[in-house]
């Protein structure tokens, strides 16, 4: 007996919904914080009458066909949302995996007098079905990816912010690692501020670095060097007894540069740099 | 034949590049500008930058042999209104314009020239601050 899979799902698409949803519902891991039923329901809804669609005899087996595009499109689509909203991996492959046990449980009881048909039919939907989850899964990761991009490229704007402590002295606190990237952000920030401001000095300060290494070392010097050829002073601060330590260890030479434990001391020589007097008042009276 | 006008101020050269130099015009930039220094007698070299975009390794030779050249000539060179991305670009090709002073703009540049060459004329050791520029 041959299982006419395209009438079999027409005439039993509410119960496979039902299934689904019942499926759905029953599983724990449920995220009803992330998605109401009635979202779910509607999204499942969408999915299962195009699946009935446009299946097949004949396109069953050819799971790459492109008749199935439009689902991959939802699926897509659903997948690519759920990674956004912060949905488990597992979560998201459920979806799909539910599906198919409610799909296999209705056939089952469908084409239970015969076996023969029942597996063969059950093998093309187990196929066709794990091909879907793959795509599935493929867009969720692609989507995770996205975020996990745009929060480095957030990170990188945010953590290299140029400060004016002063007039014609401009700060730079640096956090976190430098890389190549990285440094060509924070020379390009420092420039165009030095330009801006009119800044003759700037202060780099590294105590926001973890550590290092010959290469930052390097990229620290051509930031350096650039803020020198644009006819502005380079002071690097913060460099803490672990960093002046793996330096010298390194032979790493940084005796063209000034070179300044802390921020505050930095700030001091850009003062005398610049033949500013910072003094206490001597009014008794002057309210702190 | 196209050519970068030098203008004589006082005891200084001003030179501002404001089309983008091909080799041809930066080689006569050099050899006017030694002609230049020698019957003037001048003291010092600006050359002002800030309508560049582009600066590539040859001119950034240029620059650096101007001022090797008024160095010899007893003149101080500085480069004025150097571009973001001109200072990263010659940072990149590892050009560091030794022996060239820089400056901010024009305003910064000449008063940088004018305390070099005070503190050469006057041989003060108390002047020492010119290493803010180096």
């Amino acid at each position: 007996m041959k299982v006419d899979i395209s009438k079999l799902l027409q005439k039993k698409k509410t119960q496979i919904l039902e299934r689904w949803m019942t499926n759905q519902m029953a599983d724990e891991i449920l995220r009803e914080d992330l998605i109401s039923n009635e979202g779910l329901r509607n999204q499942s809804e969408e999915l299962l009458t195009k699946l009935v669609k446009l299946v097949n005899d004949k396109n069953i087996t050819e799971v790459q066909s492109p008749d199935f595009e439009p689902i991959v499109e939802i699926l897509a689509g659903i997948s690519h949302s759920r990674a956004r909203q912060g949905f488990s991996p597992r979560e998201t492959g459920f979806y799909i995996f539910s599906l198919k046990d409610a799909l296999l449980e209705t056939l089952q009881e469908e084409v239970k007098n015969d076996p023969s048909a029942l597996y063969e039919i059950t093998l093309k939907v187990s196929k066709l079905l794990d091909s879907f989850s793959i795509s599935t899964f493929e867009t969720f990761i692609k989507g995770r990816e996205e975020v996990i991009l745009r929060q480095t490229d957030e990170i990188a704007e945010i953590s290299t912010p140029v400060i004016r402590v002063w007039d014609g002295i401009l700060a730079l606190p640096i956090i976190g690692t430098l890389d190549s990237a990285r440094t060509q952000v924070v020379m390009e920030n420092l420039l165009q501020e030095i330009v801006e401001s009119g800044s003759g000095i700037a202060i780099l300060d590294i105590s926001g670095v973890p550590a290092v290494d010959s290469l930052v070392a390097q990229h620290l010097i051509k930031t350096v060097s650039a803020t020198r050829l644009m006819g502005a002073e380079c002071i690097i601060s913060g460099i803490r007894p672990e960093i002046a330590q793996t330096v010298v260890q390194l032979g790493i030479d940084l005796s063209n540069i000034i070179t300044k434990a802390s921020l505050a001391s930095a700030l001091k020589h850009a003062f005398s740099m610049m033949r500013l007097e910072v003094k206490k008042s001597t009014k008794e009276n002057f309210s702190l | 034949m196209d050519r970068i006008p030098i203008l004589q101020m006082g005891k200084f050269l001003l030179v501002t590049i404001q089309v983008d130099l091909y080799d041809r015009l930066a080689l006569n930039l050099e050899t006017d500008l030694a002609q230049m220094v020698y019957k003037t007698g001048a003291r010092g070299v600006l050359i002002d930058i800030s309508a560049l975009s582009i600066v590539d390794s040859f001119m950034g030779r240029i620059i650096g042999n101007i001022g090797t050249m008024s160095k010899i000539m007893d003149a101080e060179t500085v480069l004025v209104g150097m571009q973001p991305a001109v200072a990263i670009t010659l940072v990149e090709l590892g050009l560091e314009l030794k022996g060239v002073s820089t400056a901010l703009n024009v305003e910064k540049g000449m008063l940088l020239l004018r305390n070099k060459i005070d503190s050469f004329s006057e041989t003060d050791i108390e002047e020492q601050d010119d290493s803010s520029a180096e």
